[in-house]
């Protein structure tokens, strides 16, 4: 059986509200909520960056199970918000545990990295090479202030480890989805993303988790009914509700892995902190279903089953993902743009 | 802080590891290759550990100035934080609102962004504290 084995997850306290960005912006303050179903976004403090976001999830993962740094084989780490252009993120989540003997690298496929690297810790299992492995989602996402995204651009991070032994939440199966998709985009050297408007929606996101989601499915032999819960990937509010609505799940199903609308989308740490969310919850023998979506563009689909391990796994030793989101300290535009680093010095 | 001398201290700056002497069993703190009380004697026999990152606040101050690098993070916090393993460590006390911090507030470490050399330098990763639930 292949599987998690722990799991943490950690939101910065920091919320600007939607109502907020609007007033700086001009915009109605409840247009975020009425058009994106965003109430607020998470931000990081200012001495906070993807890559201690994800030291703090994993150290709520070992909270919970502690996993000896000489027993972890790889270590990736997905974000399209890295501290530096070159020198990895994985290097110092393997000094920070320990884990010497590892294979690390850092994956970046916009908000789908930290599924992907979810997926090449399961294949490194799976195939008798590693033991145990860490995948780690985690962002600091940028939005250009006074655009579409600014109200959604967030911060946050999930840490799995991911074997084969005292395995909380058995992987059944996953697959994926890819196409070249001129969604979203950042050039090299560029401060801000762009993207292609249009895109964002029908081929971009609705295709692409859609695609995976069926295809799953179909190789897994299972129905929406099957399902306890389903986490899509969640750039604002709304798409969740609508790409579940048509691939037939119930609101129900989506709403406990649906958490952006209080803390915006963590991009990376979208999709991987929604499931948190739900393991948060779940009973021995709930299925899960979990699909994210990453522009440019992909999208990596999950079949997840809890198993009888949960019982006695100690989820109370980390804070949970609401506990966190109700954890919040609400700062104004100018703060924000402060703590984001925003702010044009004159010599 | 230049390169070599972060590289060197990086292990017990991420994960709170200190020395306790084999003999008095006292915790150091930064680590110490030698126990002050035993001297000769722990020579060569000073054991690794693992802070738990726990502590109370023993003393702080809340800095108003504008210190080189911390002009975006003030008024912040700094303390002494006493550690139920013995050694008082110094560091900022973070994601809290100045006036809620107390003496005996208790603690835990985080990991956070210490310092950055410029724009294009190295990042300094380090300990720093934020309250627990009291």
């Amino acid at each position: 059986m292949i599987g998690i084995v722990t799991y943490g997850s950690y939101i910065p306290i920091y919320r600007i509200k939607t109502a907020e960005i609007a007033r700086m912006w001009g915009d109605k303050p409840e247009h975020p909520e009425k058009g994106l179903g965003l109430l607020a976004k998470s931000v990081p403090g200012y001495d906070e960056d993807s890559a201690t976001i994800a030291v703090e999830a994993l150290r709520n993962a070992l909270r919970r199970k502690d996993i000896p740094g000489e027993k972890i084989g790889a270590i990736f780490v997905g974000s399209e918000s890295h501290p530096y252009a070159v020198k990895p993120t994985a290097s110092l989540i393997a000094e920070v545990v320990g884990a010497y003997r590892a294979h690390a690298a850092d994956l970046e496929f916009a908000c789908k990295a930290g599924t992907a690297a979810m997926q090449n810790v399961y294949s490194m299992v799976k195939a008798g090479m590693i033991d145990y492995g860490i995948a780690i989602g985690t962002d600091t996402s940028q939005g250009q202030p006074g655009d579409a995204l600014d109200y959604s651009a967030s911060a946050g991070g999930t840490a799995y480890i991911i074997g084969k032994e005292n395995v909380i939440a058995e992987i059944n199966h996953t697959v994926s989805f890819v196409t070249d998709t001129p969604d979203f985009w950042r050039r090299e050297g560029q401060r801000y993303p762009s993207h292609g408007g249009r895109f964002t929606g029908e081929p971009a996101y609705f295709k692409h988790v859609m695609s995976s989601a069926k295809m799953l499915m179909e190789e897994a032999g299972t129905k929406p009914e099957d399902y306890n819960y389903v986490v899509f990937h969640q750039p604002n509010g709304k798409f969740p509700y609508r790409v579940g609505k048509r691939l037939g799940f119930t609101n129900e199903q989506i709403k406990p892995g649906l958490i952006s609308p209080y803390i915006g989308n963590t991009y990376s740490g979208g999709t991987p902190t929604g499931l948190s969310a739900v393991l948060d919850i779940a009973k021995p023998g709930d299925r899960i279903m979990a699909v994210s979506f990453g522009s440019g563009a992909g999208s990596d689909a999950f079949d997840i089953t809890i198993t009888d391990n949960m019982e006695s796994f100690n989820r109370e030793a980390a804070p949970k993902v609401m506990d966190m989101v109700n954890r919040a300290k609400y700062i104004d535009y100018a703060t924000y743009l402060k703590f984001r680093r925003m702010i044009v010095e004159v010599d | 802080m230049v390169v070599p001398r972060f590289w060197r201290e990086r292990r017990y700056r991420y994960s709170l590891i200190g020395t306790r002497c084999p003999v008095c069993g006292t915790i150091y703190f930064p680590p110490r290759d030698v126990c002050p009380k035993c001297g000769r004697e722990s020579v060569g026999k000073m054991e690794e550990v693992q802070l738990s990152g726990k502590g109370k606040v023993y003393s702080y101050t809340v800095v108003h100035q504008n210190v080189l690098g911390y002009k975006y993070q003030k008024p912040y916090v700094m303390a002494i934080i006493e550690t139920p393993e013995g050694p008082k460590l110094t560091g900022q006390i973070v994601d809290v609102d100045p006036e809620e911090v107390h003496i005996g507030m208790p603690v835990h470490a985080v990991f956070r962004r210490i310092a950055e050399d410029g724009k294009a330098g190295i990042i300094q990763y380090g300990y720093k504290f934020v309250p627990d639930k009291e």
